[in-house]
Protein backbone atom coordinates (compact mmCIF):
# COMPACT_ATOMS: atom_id res chain seq x y z
CA UNK A 1 0.00 0.00 0.00
CA UNK A 2 1.34 3.60 -1.17
CA UNK A 3 0.90 5.97 1.32
CA UNK A 4 0.20 9.75 0.29
CA UNK A 5 2.56 12.69 2.63
CA UNK A 6 2.21 16.78 2.29
CA UNK A 7 4.92 18.15 4.36
CA UNK A 8 4.68 19.93 6.63
CA UNK A 9 4.98 17.03 8.40
CA UNK A 10 4.00 16.11 12.05
CA UNK A 11 6.64 13.89 14.24
CA UNK A 12 3.47 11.86 14.91
CA UNK A 13 2.62 10.96 11.01
CA UNK A 14 6.29 10.58 10.73
CA UNK A 15 6.49 8.09 13.75
CA UNK A 16 3.81 5.93 11.89
CA UNK A 17 6.20 4.83 9.00
CA UNK A 18 8.15 1.86 8.83
CA UNK A 19 10.47 0.03 6.64
CA UNK A 20 9.69 -1.35 3.56
CA UNK A 21 6.49 1.16 3.53
CA UNK A 22 6.03 3.05 -0.14
CA UNK A 23 5.38 6.56 0.00
CA UNK A 24 4.40 9.26 -2.28
CA UNK A 25 5.66 12.90 -0.96
CA UNK A 26 4.58 16.18 -1.80
CA UNK A 27 5.02 19.41 -0.60
CA UNK A 28 8.13 22.36 0.01
CA UNK A 29 11.46 20.36 0.51
CA UNK A 30 14.59 20.92 0.42
CA UNK A 31 17.33 19.71 -1.79
CA UNK A 32 20.86 19.73 -0.07
CA UNK A 33 24.22 17.88 -0.46
CA UNK A 34 28.04 17.72 0.85
CA UNK A 35 28.56 21.64 0.93
CA UNK A 36 25.06 22.64 2.12
CA UNK A 37 25.47 20.20 5.30
CA UNK A 38 29.06 21.37 6.14
CA UNK A 39 27.84 24.63 6.25
CA UNK A 40 24.36 23.60 8.25
CA UNK A 41 26.96 22.01 11.12
CA UNK A 42 29.51 24.34 10.98
CA UNK A 43 27.65 27.60 10.49
CA UNK A 44 23.96 26.86 11.40
CA UNK A 45 22.94 28.98 9.12
CA UNK A 46 18.80 30.41 9.63
CA UNK A 47 17.91 31.88 6.40
CA UNK A 48 17.40 27.65 5.38
CA UNK A 49 15.06 27.09 8.69
CA UNK A 50 11.90 27.91 7.63
CA UNK A 51 12.01 25.63 4.83
CA UNK A 52 13.57 22.96 6.76
CA UNK A 53 11.80 22.29 10.30
CA UNK A 54 8.77 19.30 9.43
CA UNK A 55 10.41 19.35 6.38
CA UNK A 56 12.60 17.26 4.50
CA UNK A 57 16.23 17.24 2.95
CA UNK A 58 16.84 15.64 -0.07
CA UNK A 59 20.49 14.92 -1.48
CA UNK A 60 20.15 15.76 -4.68
CA UNK A 61 22.68 18.00 -7.22
CA UNK A 62 20.05 18.93 -10.01
CA UNK A 63 20.57 19.63 -13.69
CA UNK A 64 18.22 22.59 -13.57
CA UNK A 65 16.98 24.89 -16.36
CA UNK A 66 16.87 28.68 -16.55
CA UNK A 67 13.84 30.43 -18.20
CA UNK A 68 13.57 34.05 -20.19
CA UNK A 69 11.87 35.56 -16.99
CA UNK A 70 14.22 34.37 -14.94
CA UNK A 71 12.25 31.68 -13.03
CA UNK A 72 13.97 28.04 -12.84
CA UNK A 73 12.78 24.50 -14.31
CA UNK A 74 14.37 21.47 -12.79
CA UNK A 75 15.23 19.18 -15.83
CA UNK A 76 17.11 15.90 -13.94
CA UNK A 77 16.98 15.19 -10.33
CA UNK A 78 17.55 12.08 -8.78
CA UNK A 79 18.99 11.35 -5.62
CA UNK A 80 23.11 11.17 -4.66
CA UNK A 81 24.52 8.83 -2.25
CA UNK A 82 23.91 9.32 1.03
CA UNK A 83 26.38 8.34 3.15
CA UNK A 84 28.58 11.38 2.33
CA UNK A 85 26.78 13.61 4.62
CA UNK A 86 27.07 10.75 7.48
CA UNK A 87 29.31 13.01 9.62
CA UNK A 88 26.70 15.75 9.48
CA UNK A 89 23.19 14.50 8.83
CA UNK A 90 22.40 13.51 12.62
CA UNK A 91 22.94 17.16 14.08
CA UNK A 92 21.60 18.76 11.26
CA UNK A 93 18.19 16.74 11.42
CA UNK A 94 18.30 17.70 15.22
CA UNK A 95 19.28 21.34 14.82
CA UNK A 96 17.01 21.65 12.24
CA UNK A 97 14.28 19.70 13.05
CA UNK A 98 13.86 18.11 9.94
CA UNK A 99 11.64 14.89 9.63
CA UNK A 100 12.87 13.13 6.69
CA UNK A 101 15.70 12.67 4.66
CA UNK A 102 15.51 11.64 1.12
CA UNK A 103 18.48 9.91 -0.76
CA UNK A 104 20.22 6.58 -1.48
CA UNK A 105 22.56 3.98 -0.78
CA UNK A 106 21.54 4.52 2.75
CA UNK A 107 23.16 6.13 5.66
CA UNK A 108 24.72 4.83 8.95
CA UNK A 109 24.45 4.56 12.82
CA UNK A 110 25.03 8.09 13.92
CA UNK A 111 22.08 9.11 11.54
CA UNK A 112 20.00 6.06 12.37
CA UNK A 113 20.35 7.32 16.38
CA UNK A 114 19.46 10.78 15.35
CA UNK A 115 15.76 9.59 13.51
CA UNK A 116 14.98 7.77 16.69
CA UNK A 117 15.79 10.33 19.01
CA UNK A 118 14.29 13.11 16.66
CA UNK A 119 11.60 11.99 15.13
CA UNK A 120 12.43 12.01 11.29
CA UNK A 121 12.84 8.56 8.17
CA UNK A 122 15.31 8.06 5.74
CA UNK A 123 13.49 7.87 2.40
CA UNK A 124 14.98 6.03 -0.71
CA UNK A 125 14.40 7.74 -4.09
CA UNK A 126 15.38 5.57 -6.79
CA UNK A 127 19.04 6.28 -8.05
CA UNK A 128 19.53 7.00 -11.92
CA UNK A 129 15.55 8.54 -11.72
CA UNK A 130 16.66 11.89 -12.66
CA UNK A 131 13.71 12.70 -15.28
CA UNK A 132 10.93 11.10 -13.63
CA UNK A 133 12.13 12.95 -10.09
CA UNK A 134 12.07 16.63 -12.12
CA UNK A 135 8.81 15.74 -13.86
CA UNK A 136 7.14 15.65 -10.00
CA UNK A 137 9.23 18.66 -9.34
CA UNK A 138 6.35 21.49 -9.91
CA UNK A 139 8.26 24.64 -8.85
CA UNK A 140 11.32 25.92 -7.77
CA UNK A 141 10.14 28.28 -5.12
CA UNK A 142 13.50 29.86 -4.26
CA UNK A 143 17.42 28.88 -4.22
CA UNK A 144 20.02 29.65 -1.65
CA UNK A 145 24.01 29.84 -2.18
CA UNK A 146 23.78 29.03 -5.84
CA UNK A 147 26.85 31.73 -6.92
CA UNK A 148 28.93 30.15 -3.66
CA UNK A 149 28.35 26.42 -4.19
CA UNK A 150 27.70 26.03 -7.98
CA UNK A 151 23.94 24.28 -9.07
CA UNK A 152 24.40 20.80 -8.27
CA UNK A 153 25.78 22.18 -4.51
CA UNK A 154 23.13 24.73 -3.84
CA UNK A 155 19.65 24.56 -1.20
CA UNK A 156 17.10 24.26 -3.93
CA UNK A 157 13.48 24.96 -2.16
CA UNK A 158 11.32 22.97 -4.49
CA UNK A 159 7.68 22.03 -4.61
CA UNK A 160 7.10 18.11 -5.20
CA UNK A 161 4.25 16.46 -6.22
CA UNK A 162 3.96 12.25 -5.57
CA UNK A 163 7.50 11.89 -5.38
CA UNK A 164 8.13 7.68 -5.07
CA UNK A 165 9.83 6.62 -2.17
CA UNK A 166 10.44 3.75 0.16
CA UNK A 167 10.99 4.33 3.63
CA UNK A 168 14.75 2.10 4.12
CA UNK A 169 15.47 3.82 7.80
CA UNK A 170 12.47 4.03 10.01
CA UNK A 171 13.05 6.42 13.52
CA UNK A 172 12.29 2.80 15.41
CA UNK A 173 15.77 1.95 14.59
CA UNK A 174 15.17 -0.55 11.58
CA UNK A 175 17.15 -0.17 8.59
CA UNK A 176 16.86 -2.18 5.46
CA UNK A 177 20.08 -1.23 4.54
CA UNK A 178 21.82 -2.94 7.86
CA UNK A 179 19.41 -6.00 7.17
CA UNK A 180 21.00 -6.57 3.53
CA UNK A 181 24.29 -5.83 4.74
CA UNK A 182 24.26 -8.30 7.29
CA UNK A 183 21.95 -11.72 4.96
CA UNK A 184 24.72 -10.59 2.27
CA UNK A 185 27.96 -10.74 3.80
CA UNK A 186 26.73 -14.63 5.11
CA UNK A 187 26.21 -14.79 1.22
CA UNK A 188 29.44 -13.14 0.37
CA UNK A 189 31.31 -15.16 3.02
CA UNK A 190 29.72 -18.51 1.82
CA UNK A 191 30.84 -17.79 -1.33
CA UNK A 192 34.44 -16.77 -1.03
CA UNK A 193 35.09 -19.81 1.52
CA UNK A 194 35.78 -17.50 4.49
CA UNK A 195 33.52 -19.53 7.00
CA UNK B 1 27.48 17.99 -40.48
CA UNK B 2 29.95 19.92 -38.31
CA UNK B 3 32.24 18.19 -36.19
CA UNK B 4 31.09 20.13 -32.86
CA UNK B 5 27.43 19.21 -34.13
CA UNK B 6 27.69 15.91 -34.56
CA UNK B 7 29.72 15.70 -30.53
CA UNK B 8 26.84 17.76 -28.82
CA UNK B 9 24.11 14.89 -30.91
CA UNK B 10 26.79 12.45 -29.50
CA UNK B 11 26.61 13.78 -25.72
CA UNK B 12 22.70 14.26 -26.32
CA UNK B 13 22.41 10.16 -27.19
CA UNK B 14 24.43 9.25 -24.39
CA UNK B 15 23.15 11.40 -21.89
CA UNK B 16 19.38 10.81 -22.53
CA UNK B 17 19.04 7.53 -24.12
CA UNK B 18 20.34 4.61 -22.67
CA UNK B 19 21.23 1.78 -25.07
CA UNK B 20 19.20 -1.17 -25.88
CA UNK B 21 20.99 -3.78 -24.29
CA UNK B 22 20.87 -2.28 -21.15
CA UNK B 23 17.20 -1.92 -21.01
CA UNK B 24 16.31 -4.84 -21.99
CA UNK B 25 18.79 -6.27 -18.90
CA UNK B 26 16.80 -4.11 -17.12
CA UNK B 27 13.58 -5.05 -18.37
CA UNK B 28 14.54 -8.89 -17.95
CA UNK B 29 15.12 -7.87 -14.15
CA UNK B 30 12.17 -6.43 -13.53
CA UNK B 31 10.16 -9.59 -14.54
CA UNK B 32 12.36 -11.46 -12.42
CA UNK B 33 11.30 -9.65 -9.22
CA UNK B 34 8.34 -10.67 -7.15
CA UNK B 35 4.79 -8.34 -7.31
CA UNK B 36 4.41 -6.21 -4.21
CA UNK B 37 8.34 -6.14 -3.51
CA UNK B 38 10.35 -2.73 -3.14
CA UNK B 39 12.49 -4.12 -6.01
CA UNK B 40 10.39 -4.49 -8.33
CA UNK B 41 9.11 -0.99 -7.44
CA UNK B 42 12.50 0.37 -8.17
CA UNK B 43 12.61 -1.57 -11.56
CA UNK B 44 9.18 -0.15 -12.43
CA UNK B 45 10.54 3.56 -12.19
CA UNK B 46 13.90 2.88 -13.74
CA UNK B 47 12.00 1.64 -16.72
CA UNK B 48 9.76 4.15 -16.76
CA UNK B 49 11.86 7.22 -16.08
CA UNK B 50 14.32 5.37 -18.97
CA UNK B 51 10.96 6.08 -21.27
CA UNK B 52 10.44 9.42 -20.24
CA UNK B 53 14.24 10.38 -20.65
CA UNK B 54 14.77 9.45 -24.07
CA UNK B 55 10.33 10.81 -25.12
CA UNK B 56 11.37 14.30 -23.33
CA UNK B 57 15.36 14.13 -24.31
CA UNK B 58 16.38 14.65 -20.95
CA UNK B 59 18.89 13.64 -18.85
CA UNK B 60 18.25 10.08 -17.46
CA UNK B 61 20.21 10.50 -14.26
CA UNK B 62 20.89 14.10 -13.28
CA UNK B 63 24.79 12.89 -12.58
CA UNK B 64 25.48 12.95 -16.34
CA UNK B 65 29.03 12.05 -15.42
CA UNK B 66 32.81 12.28 -16.31
CA UNK B 67 33.30 12.45 -19.55
CA UNK B 68 35.61 10.28 -21.22
CA UNK B 69 36.29 10.27 -24.92
CA UNK B 70 37.79 7.27 -26.38
CA UNK B 71 39.03 8.90 -29.99
CA UNK B 72 40.50 6.20 -33.03
CA UNK B 73 42.04 8.13 -35.87
CA UNK B 74 43.14 7.24 -39.29
CA UNK B 75 47.25 8.34 -39.74
CA UNK B 76 48.08 11.50 -40.60
CA UNK B 77 45.18 13.32 -38.34
CA UNK B 78 45.91 16.24 -35.59
CA UNK B 79 44.95 15.61 -32.20
CA UNK B 80 44.09 19.13 -31.97
CA UNK B 81 40.79 20.33 -33.70
CA UNK B 82 39.07 16.93 -32.00
CA UNK B 83 40.25 18.47 -28.82
CA UNK B 84 38.58 21.72 -29.47
CA UNK B 85 35.66 20.41 -31.03
CA UNK B 86 35.05 17.82 -28.48
CA UNK B 87 35.64 21.12 -25.55
CA UNK B 88 32.89 23.01 -27.52
CA UNK B 89 30.30 20.19 -28.00
CA UNK B 90 30.92 19.77 -24.34
CA UNK B 91 30.02 23.48 -23.19
CA UNK B 92 27.51 23.32 -26.04
CA UNK B 93 25.90 20.39 -24.25
CA UNK B 94 26.08 22.04 -20.69
CA UNK B 95 24.49 25.16 -22.19
CA UNK B 96 21.50 22.96 -23.43
CA UNK B 97 21.05 20.93 -19.94
CA UNK B 98 22.12 17.49 -21.55
CA UNK B 99 25.45 17.60 -19.19
CA UNK B 100 25.23 18.73 -15.41
CA UNK B 101 28.57 20.89 -14.83
CA UNK B 102 30.54 18.42 -13.26
CA UNK B 103 34.23 19.67 -13.40
CA UNK B 104 35.33 21.06 -9.98
CA UNK B 105 38.50 22.49 -8.97
CA UNK B 106 39.67 20.14 -6.01
CA UNK B 107 41.90 22.81 -4.56
CA UNK B 108 39.57 25.79 -4.25
CA UNK B 109 36.02 23.70 -4.84
CA UNK B 110 34.78 25.98 -7.38
CA UNK B 111 32.95 24.35 -9.62
CA UNK B 112 33.69 25.50 -13.89
CA UNK B 113 30.38 25.87 -14.50
CA UNK B 114 30.42 24.06 -18.42
CA UNK B 115 32.50 20.64 -18.06
CA UNK B 116 35.50 21.97 -18.89
CA UNK B 117 38.60 22.13 -16.76
CA UNK B 118 41.92 20.26 -16.57
CA UNK B 119 42.16 16.90 -17.89
CA UNK B 120 38.02 17.22 -18.36
CA UNK B 121 36.62 16.34 -20.65
CA UNK B 122 39.51 13.20 -20.76
CA UNK B 123 40.20 12.46 -24.43
CA UNK B 124 42.00 8.87 -24.64
CA UNK B 125 43.45 9.40 -28.49
CA UNK B 126 44.37 6.31 -30.65
CA UNK B 127 45.53 5.64 -34.29
CA UNK B 128 44.44 2.92 -36.00
CA UNK B 129 44.68 2.11 -40.13
CA UNK B 130 41.03 2.14 -40.68
CA UNK B 131 39.89 4.86 -43.19
CA UNK B 132 37.26 6.25 -40.99
CA UNK B 133 37.07 8.20 -37.16
CA UNK B 134 35.54 6.44 -34.28
CA UNK B 135 34.82 8.41 -31.20
CA UNK B 136 32.87 6.63 -28.22
CA UNK B 137 31.91 8.09 -25.58
CA UNK B 138 31.46 6.98 -21.61
CA UNK B 139 29.45 9.45 -19.09
CA UNK B 140 30.73 7.73 -16.00
CA UNK B 141 28.77 8.49 -12.93
CA UNK B 142 30.12 9.40 -9.48
CA UNK B 143 28.61 7.64 -7.27
CA UNK B 144 29.44 4.37 -9.28
CA UNK B 145 33.02 5.61 -9.71
CA UNK B 146 33.16 5.52 -5.54
CA UNK B 147 32.71 1.87 -4.95
CA UNK B 148 34.92 0.99 -8.27
CA UNK B 149 38.15 -1.03 -6.08
CA UNK B 150 41.55 -1.71 -6.99
CA UNK B 151 43.11 -5.15 -5.17
CA UNK B 152 46.73 -6.02 -5.28
CA UNK B 153 46.94 -9.60 -4.79
CA UNK B 154 47.82 -11.85 -2.84
CA UNK B 155 45.45 -10.47 -0.26
CA UNK B 156 45.21 -12.00 3.49
CA UNK B 157 41.49 -10.39 4.40
CA UNK B 158 40.35 -12.19 1.64
CA UNK B 159 42.60 -15.45 1.62
CA UNK B 160 42.96 -14.65 -2.16
CA UNK B 161 46.08 -16.00 -3.94
CA UNK B 162 47.88 -14.92 -7.31
CA UNK B 163 45.06 -16.99 -9.66
CA UNK B 164 41.84 -16.73 -11.02
CA UNK B 165 40.53 -18.39 -7.72
CA UNK B 166 41.75 -14.90 -6.23
CA UNK B 167 40.19 -12.62 -8.68
CA UNK B 168 37.02 -14.55 -7.49
CA UNK B 169 37.04 -13.51 -3.79
CA UNK B 170 38.30 -9.97 -5.00
CA UNK B 171 35.45 -9.06 -7.12
CA UNK B 172 32.81 -10.92 -4.57
CA UNK B 173 34.11 -8.54 -2.37
CA UNK B 174 34.03 -5.17 -4.36
CA UNK B 175 30.41 -5.81 -5.36
CA UNK B 176 29.14 -7.08 -1.20
CA UNK B 177 31.41 -3.75 -0.29
CA UNK B 178 29.38 -1.58 -2.74
CA UNK B 179 26.28 -3.00 -1.47
CA UNK B 180 23.65 -0.12 -3.42
CA UNK B 181 25.40 2.72 -3.06
CA UNK B 182 26.84 2.42 -6.84
CA UNK B 183 23.18 2.34 -8.17
CA UNK B 184 22.89 -1.73 -8.18
CA UNK B 185 21.88 -3.09 -10.41
CA UNK B 186 25.55 -2.37 -12.11
CA UNK B 187 27.72 -3.51 -14.43
CA UNK B 188 31.12 -4.95 -13.01
CA UNK B 189 33.98 -4.07 -15.53
CA UNK B 190 37.25 -6.84 -13.78
CA UNK B 191 40.56 -6.12 -15.81
CA UNK B 192 43.26 -9.01 -14.38
CA UNK B 193 47.32 -7.75 -14.55
CA UNK B 194 48.69 -4.68 -15.62
CA UNK B 195 50.15 -2.00 -13.62
CA UNK B 196 48.68 0.40 -11.50
CA UNK B 197 47.22 2.56 -14.07
CA UNK B 198 46.36 0.23 -17.57
CA UNK B 199 44.28 -2.36 -14.90
CA UNK B 200 41.79 -0.02 -14.53
CA UNK B 201 42.47 1.90 -18.06
CA UNK B 202 41.37 -1.81 -19.70
CA UNK B 203 38.73 -2.06 -17.02
CA UNK B 204 37.25 1.06 -18.35
CA UNK B 205 37.54 -0.07 -21.85
CA UNK B 206 35.34 -3.05 -21.16
CA UNK B 207 32.18 -1.12 -20.75
CA UNK B 208 31.79 -0.66 -24.33
CA UNK B 209 31.20 -4.57 -24.29
CA UNK B 210 27.45 -5.27 -24.82
CA UNK B 211 25.46 -6.77 -22.08
CA UNK B 212 25.74 -11.05 -22.78
CA UNK B 213 28.84 -10.11 -24.65
CA UNK B 214 30.92 -12.70 -23.54
CA UNK B 215 35.05 -12.86 -23.76
CA UNK B 216 36.02 -14.56 -26.73
CA UNK B 217 38.23 -16.83 -24.78
CA UNK B 218 36.05 -19.69 -23.17
CA UNK B 219 38.04 -19.94 -19.81
CA UNK B 220 37.45 -16.17 -18.95
CA UNK B 221 33.85 -16.64 -20.71
CA UNK B 222 33.02 -19.29 -18.26
CA UNK B 223 34.85 -17.14 -15.53
CA UNK B 224 32.05 -14.12 -16.05
CA UNK B 225 29.39 -16.53 -15.92
CA UNK B 226 30.46 -17.62 -13.06
CA UNK B 227 30.62 -14.18 -11.08
CA UNK B 228 27.42 -12.93 -12.77
CA UNK B 229 25.30 -16.30 -11.34
CA UNK B 230 27.35 -15.75 -8.23
CA UNK B 231 27.46 -12.07 -7.46
CA UNK B 232 23.43 -11.91 -7.96
CA UNK B 233 23.37 -14.57 -5.17
CA UNK B 234 24.71 -12.06 -3.12
CA UNK B 235 20.74 -10.90 -2.75
CA UNK B 236 22.14 -6.91 -2.78
CA UNK B 237 19.33 -5.99 -5.27
CA UNK B 238 18.25 -2.98 -7.19
CA UNK B 239 19.91 0.06 -5.10
CA UNK B 240 20.25 -2.81 -2.16
CA UNK B 241 16.75 -3.22 -1.07
CA UNK B 242 17.62 -7.11 -1.31
CA UNK B 243 16.08 -8.71 -5.02
CA UNK B 244 17.54 -10.99 -7.68
CA UNK B 245 19.38 -9.09 -9.50
CA UNK B 246 22.30 -7.33 -8.18
CA UNK B 247 24.53 -7.12 -11.65
CA UNK B 248 23.29 -6.87 -14.89
CA UNK B 249 26.30 -8.57 -16.47
CA UNK B 250 30.84 -9.06 -15.52
CA UNK B 251 32.89 -8.21 -17.81
CA UNK B 252 36.78 -10.09 -17.34
CA UNK B 253 39.60 -9.18 -19.65
CA UNK B 254 43.56 -9.64 -18.37
CA UNK B 255 46.68 -8.57 -19.94
CA UNK B 256 50.27 -9.18 -19.04
CA UNK B 257 51.59 -8.50 -15.71
CA UNK B 258 55.16 -7.68 -13.74
CA UNK B 259 56.60 -10.63 -12.04
CA UNK B 260 55.97 -8.78 -8.76
CA UNK B 261 52.61 -7.07 -9.09
CA UNK B 262 49.42 -8.94 -9.35
CA UNK B 263 46.69 -6.19 -9.92
CA UNK B 264 42.75 -6.61 -10.24
CA UNK B 265 40.86 -3.74 -11.02
CA UNK B 266 37.08 -3.54 -11.24
CA UNK B 267 34.48 -0.81 -12.38
CA UNK B 268 31.64 -0.27 -11.22
CA UNK B 269 28.90 1.01 -13.42
CA UNK B 270 25.11 2.34 -12.07
CA UNK B 271 22.30 0.78 -14.11
CA UNK B 272 22.16 3.95 -16.11
CA UNK B 273 25.32 2.32 -18.13
CA UNK B 274 25.63 5.34 -20.66
CA UNK B 275 27.74 5.20 -23.47
CA UNK B 276 27.26 5.98 -27.50
CA UNK B 277 29.28 5.73 -30.28
CA UNK B 278 29.90 7.86 -33.28
CA UNK B 279 31.44 7.50 -37.05
CA UNK B 280 32.90 9.39 -39.47
CA UNK B 281 33.59 8.11 -42.71
CA UNK B 282 33.81 9.69 -45.76
CA UNK B 283 32.55 12.90 -44.39
CA UNK B 284 29.25 10.87 -43.20
CA UNK B 285 28.43 10.87 -39.32
CA UNK B 286 26.77 7.97 -38.09
CA UNK B 287 26.04 6.76 -34.34
CA UNK B 288 25.60 2.99 -32.33
CA UNK B 289 25.24 1.94 -28.95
Amino acid sequence: MTIKLKTPISEEEIRKLRVGDEVLLSGIIVTGRDQAHKLMVEKKPDFIRPYLENSVIYHCGPVVRRNPDGTWVFVSAGPTTSIREEPYQGDVICEYRLRGVIGKGGMGRKTLEALKRCGAVYFHAVGGAGTLIANSVKRVADVFMLEEFGTPEAFWVIEVEDLPLVVTMDSHGESIHERILESSKEKFMALAGLK
Amino acid sequence: MELKEALVELLRRAATDLPPDVERALKEAYEREDEGTPAKAVFRTILENVRMAREKSTPICQDTGSLIFYVDLPPGQDHGPYIEAINAAAEEATRRQYLRPNAVNPITGKNSGNNIGKNHPFIHFHQWDRDEVRIRLLLKGGGSENVGAQYKLPDSRLKAGRDLEGVRKVVLDAVFQAQGKGCSPGTVAVAIGGDRITSYMLSKELLFRKIGERHPEPEIAEFERRLYRELNQLGIGPMGFGGKTTVLDVFVDWQHRHPATFFVAITYNCWAFRRKTLYIKEGEVSYDD
